[in-house]
Formats: structure tokens, C-alpha cells, sequence
């Protein structure tokens, strides 16, 4: 549904984005990740028809983005990072408009607004203006008006910023339920690891190219197996150089890199020397992990690499007690 | 081809209603298409008054009646351009370039919005018509309206040109400066020009807004300073001209 081939965009010096190529299947979802200025709006922008690629070739159901742009932009649908409502206007004249560019049927218009503005739950702010909705609304409202004429490719750039944790399920849910149910190919980008987890692929973006494409699952397996971290005591390193596991020491704490499906056995030995598993934990490798390791950066500025793992370690920690 | 015919209108329509929705919801700009022609009247008409008294037996209130009805036309077509401006610095312009509409359709709805608001704005003038004596008859009514409507879309069209070509709000606030001013006093609109020094004759000669007011007065006051069908041919001209330019200028962006 979406194939990118060579694509290249340089902005005077900068090169935004750089030899990228990637297909994504009809019906998929691509997640993309990156840090900030990674290229993935500029990407976003060159697929929805908006900036010429400088070199390159884009396609969106097999049309070419920069020669068929009109029947292109027929496809698709697009939640922009920024904002983009009509403020003047109110939420309903917001998507009615959008309806009426997008040739949604008359007869069809009414309900789909209303069923789009229960599904973010602004059906009570429908005749309000725009301007007097607070952030977490205006983003909600351009998520329903997003996919309100359902497009056969829908393109969301970090849409559920901005939002509490409640919304984003929600929105998520209904996400997902376009894909199931109507084979809407997704494509976002997103900062929320957890999200980007649900996608079919993810590609790692950073300078402007692809450092790694595949499946969460695997990108999260080439990072090695399991993580087992103890509380660091000269008890446990002496015990632990006995039975020669090899392990790292890090801030008060103790972590053992395990080969995958050695998990138990690991535990056995060191059961064997009666290590105190009062405080372990295990750790499975997650994609903030993955994009920590590609590109040398947090993807959030308060995820800052070991210090980040370490805060979640004691989250965790706190919880199990 | 008739495919393309048919999303082009559509597309204009669709881009022209979210312009009158606009409209009517700003009242402030409702009360200002009142006040302005009033002030103008007022300020112009009552203070120049006597200096222009026995230009050719006709009351100086009534020869800029036409300029005045000319300064709303140019104004509000001139708001045209803000509205593109406004629309891509708070972002809505991208959901427009998105949409499955041709360019050219964006552009001509843009224009026909800018125009109409021009037409809401002169025709509220001419209410002012029958209070300062101005007699106008059905056919000159009719003509008047007519003409109106070819002057608003040719500086709509303009409007748009300018504004897809300056990114600012400020940039384009002291660009239209520099045009409007020119465009309504070099005209003939608020005095005689005649007796202007032949330089700022040659200007006079090619603003099309001179050959608009020429329109309006004839049809007003039955007096014309050039032919009417020059008068015609050029400001249709100038508005095709600006039309397509604006259609190439905004299909860069
Ligand atoms: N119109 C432009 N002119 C010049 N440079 C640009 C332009 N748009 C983007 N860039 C540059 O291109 C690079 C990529 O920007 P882009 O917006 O694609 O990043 P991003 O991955 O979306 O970042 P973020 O996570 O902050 O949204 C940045 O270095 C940016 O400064
Ligand atoms: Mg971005």
C-alpha cells in the first residue's frame, strides 16, 4: 500500500531525510521512531503530498505521490503533529467541512459526526467554537475528524500527544478496531513506546535514515535475551564470580545479561549457591531499549538511558513489595 | 475532463461556504462594513467639500460616492489574502492542501469568498446612497451591481497572488499597504486627476481600480472619462491576469 523507495529530502544544508526505503502492506500498521528532528514529519509531509521528495520515489496505492497527487490524496487521511483545526469554527462545523471536502454522503454526514464526536467524547461540546477548547480537546477533535471519511491509508504524526492515559486507550481502541475491521493501513509515528509496540513493523529513524526495520518482537530479540538485576552486595558478587556469571555493576544494582531460554537455568545455579532472590527482578529488553542502543539517544528527553532504567527498576520493584 | 469540471466547482464551493461561515460568525467585521463607508463619506465628503466646489456642477459627496463604494470593494477584497495567510499560520491551510480538491479549486474558492464579502461590504455602502442625494436608477443599479462584482474578483484574485507569495501576517499587512493606497488615491476616486503631474498619471493610467471607478460613476452619474468598453476590457483583464497568476504562484507553494 505504501512503498518508498530512495527517498531523499534536503532542505538547503540539512538533509531531513536521507535514502529511506520501506514498504508497508495493505491492511499493516508501520510505526516509526525516532528522536526529535529524525525526519519523520518530513517524511509524513513527502507521502501526503505536501513537499516534493528531492529524489526518490513514493508510492500510496500505487500511485505515484508527486504525479498523481490529486487521486493520491483521495486515499488517504492525516493527523498532523500540529495543530490544524479551524478555530473560528465549531467542532461540528469543523468536521462537517471535512466531510464536504472528502465528498462523504449527505445522508451519511450526520451520523458519522456524531458517532466520531462520541468517540472522543466531545458530543456535549459539538455547537461550542473551537478556540475555547482546551488542548487535550482540540487534539481529539482532529483524531475524529482524521478518520471521519475513512481512508484506505491513514497517517497519524504522534497523535495522541498531549492526552491523558484514559483517551489514548480509548482512541487507541478505535484505532485498532479500523484496522481490524475495515483493512485501513496505518502509518505513524509516535513517542510512546507502547504504542509503537503494536505495530505489524517499526523503523528506527535517526538522521534523517532507517537504521533498523522489523517486527517489535524481533527488534526486541536482537537485543539479546533477558536482563536479571539484583541489588548490588559484595554477597552477591562474590557468589556470582563463583559460579562465573558474568554480570555488570551499575548504581546499587546488579545486571545479568541472559542468553535467551536460559533463563531457568540461570536462577538454578544461582539458587544453588543460595543467592537472595528476595529483590530480583527480571527484565525483558523493550523497544526504548532497541532505540537506546540504534542511535545513542533517549527517545524522551527524561528517558535518559541507565538513570531511566534504574527509576523504572525501582518502579517496579515498589509495586511487586 | 468534465470530471475535473465537476471536482473544480465542487471544491470551489465547498473552500467559498467555510468563507461565509467565517463571515457571519465574526460580527465585529459586520459592524465595521457600516462604520467605514460612514467615515469615509464623512471625513472625506464633509472636509474636501469645498475645496473641490463647481467640479463641473456635480456635488463632491456624489463624485466620490463611486470611490467610496471602490475603497469597500478594495479593502475587503484585499482580506482575501489575510485569510490565506491566517489559514497556514494557524495550520488549517494543510488540511485544505490535503484534501482530495484540485489546487486551482482552492485558489477559486478563496477568490469567490474574498469576492463576495467585497460585494456584502460595497453593497452596504450603497445604502448610504439615497441619504447624501445620490440618485441611482434601476439600470444603473443593475450595472452598478454588475460592475461591482467584476471589480471584486479582480482584486480578490490579487489578494490571493500577493498572499501566496508572503508567508507573514505583518509581511503582508505592509505589502498591501503599499498597493492598496496607491490603488484607491491614484484613481480618480477621491479627486479630478486631471491636473496630476504626468508621472503620477502614468500610474493612474495603468490602476485598474481607475478604470472601475470610471465604471461606477458612469453608471451613477452618466458621466465617463474613457470608453466604457475600455473601461470593461481592462479590468476584466486585470482580473484574469491576477486569476491566473494566483493559480500559479499558489500551486508552488
Ligand atoms: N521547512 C523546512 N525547512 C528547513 N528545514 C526543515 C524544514 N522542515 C524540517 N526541517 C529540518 O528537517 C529535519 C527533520 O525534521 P522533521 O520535522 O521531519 O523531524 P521529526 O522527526 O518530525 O521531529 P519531531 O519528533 O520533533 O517532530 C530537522 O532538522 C528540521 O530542522
Ligand atoms: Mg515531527
Amino acid at each position: 500500500m505504501i512503498q518508498v523507495e530512495h527517498l531523499t529530502k534536503k532542505f538547503d544544508d540539512v538533509v531531513a531525510v536521507n535514502d529511506i526505503s520501506f514498504v508497508v502492506k495493505e491492511g499493516q500498521s508501520f510505526g516509526f521512531l525516532g528522536p526529535n528532528g529524525a525526519g519523520k514529519t518530513t517524511t509524513i509531509r513527502i507521502l501526503t503530498t505536501l513537499l516534493p521528495p528531492t529524489s526518490g520515489k513514493a508510492r500510496i496505492a500505487g500511485l505515484d505521490v508527486t504525479k498523481a497527487s490529486d487521486r493520491v490524496r483521495e486515499k488517504i487521511g492525516i493527523i498532523f503533529q500540529d495543530p490544524s483545526l479551524d478555530e473560528r469554527l465549531t467542532a461540528y462545523d469543523n468536521l462537517y467541512f471535512h466531510a464536504a471536502l472528502y465528498r462523504v454522503p449527505r445522508r451519511e454526514i450526520r451520523s458519522r459526526i456524531d458517532k466520531a464526536l462520541a468517540m472522543v467524547e466531545l458530543l456535549t461540546s459539538r455547537h461550542k467554537v473551537v478556540k475555547t477548547f482546551s488542548g487535550g480537546m482540540k487534539r481529539r477533535l482532529e483524531i475524529a475528524r482524521g478518520f471521519l471519511h475513512m481512508p484506505r491509508v491513514l497517517f497519524l504524526d504522534e497523535p495522541t500527544i498531549g492526552l491523558d492515559p484514559q483517551t489514548r486507550k480509548v482512541i487507541w481502541e478505535y484505532i485498532n478496531e479500523l484496522k481490524r475491521d475495515f483493512g485501513v493501513t496505518l502509518f505513524l509515528t509516535t513517542h510512546y513506546m507502547e504504542e509503537a509496540d503494536d505495530s505489524d513493523r517499526v523503523g528506527i529513524i535517526h538522521q534523517g535514515a532507517i537504521v533498523s526495520l522489523d517486527s517489535p518482537e524481533r527488534l526486541k530479540r536482537k537485543m539479546g535475551g533477558a536482563q536479571i538485576v539484583l541489588p548490588s552486595k559484595d554477597e552477591n558478587e562474590r557468589k556470582l564470580k563463583n559460579l562465573k556469571i558474568a554480570f555488570r555493576t551499575l548504581n546499587d544494582h546488579v545486571y545479568i545479561d541472559v542468553a535467551d531460554g536460559s533463563v531457568r537455568d540461570t536462577l538454578n545455579r544461582m539458587i544453588g549457591q543460595s543467592i537472595n532472590l528476595d529483590e530480583m527482578i527480571i527484565t525483558q529488553p523493550t523497544l526504548e531499549d532497541v532505540f537506546i542502543k540504534l542511535t545513542g539517544t533517549a527517545i524522551r528527553e527524561e528517558a535518559a538511558g541507565p538513570m531511566e532504567h534504574l527509576r523504572m527498576v525501582r518502579r517496579v520493584r515498589g509495586k511487586n513489595r | 475532463m468534465t470530471g475535473f469540471v465537476r471536482r473544480f466547482l465542487y471544491g470551489s464551493l465547498i473552500i467559498w461556504q467555510r468563507d461565509m461561515k467565517r463571515m457571519l460568525r465574526d460580527k465585529h467585521q459586520f459592524y465595521g462594513s457600516f462604520a467605514r463607508p460612514v467615515l469615509w463619506l464623512v471625513v472625506l465628503g464633509m472636509g474636501l467639500r469645498p475645496v473641490f466646489k463647481g467640479n463641473g456642477g456635480v456635488d463632491y459627496i456624489q463624485f466620490i460616492f463611486p470611490g467610496i463604494v471602490a475603497m469597500s470593494l478594495i479593502f475587503s477584497a484585499m482580506w482575501s489574502g489575510i485569510s490565506i495567510i491566517w489559514d497556514r499560520e494557524f495550520g488549517f491551510l494543510k488540511e485544505i492542501l490535503v484534501a482530495p480538491i484540485p489546487r486551482t479549486a482552492i485558489v477559486s474558492g478563496k477568490i469567490m469568498g474574498g469576492a463576495t464579502q467585497a460585494m456584502v461590504q460595497g453593497s452596504i455602502t450603497l445604502v448610504f446612497a439615497p441619504l447624501i442625494g445620490v440618485k441611482i436608477s434601476l439600470v444603473g443599479f443593475v450595472s452598478l451591481i454588475g460592475i461591482m462584482m467584476i471589480i471584486s474578483l479582480a482584486l480578490s484574485s490579487m489578494g490571493i497572488a500577493l498572499a501566496s507569495r508572503i508567508y507573514s501576517y505583518e509581511g503582508f499587512g505592509t505589502i498591501s499597504n503599499f498597493v492598496i493606497m496607491p490603488l484607491f488615491f491614484l484613481s480618480g476616486a477621491v479627486y479630478p486627476v486631471q491636473t496630476l503631474p504626468s508621472w503620477l498619471k502614468v500610474i493612474v493610467s495603468v490602476n485598474p481600480v481607475t478604470y472601475g471607478v470610471d465604471l461606477m460613476r458612469g453608471a451613477v452619474l452618466g458621466t465617463f472619462q474613457f470608453s466604457i468598453f475600455l473601461d470593461l476590457v481592462y479590468i476584466t483583464g486585470f482580473g484574469v491576469v491576477m486569476g491566473m497568476l494566483a493559480v500559479v504562484l499558489f500551486r508552488r507553494y
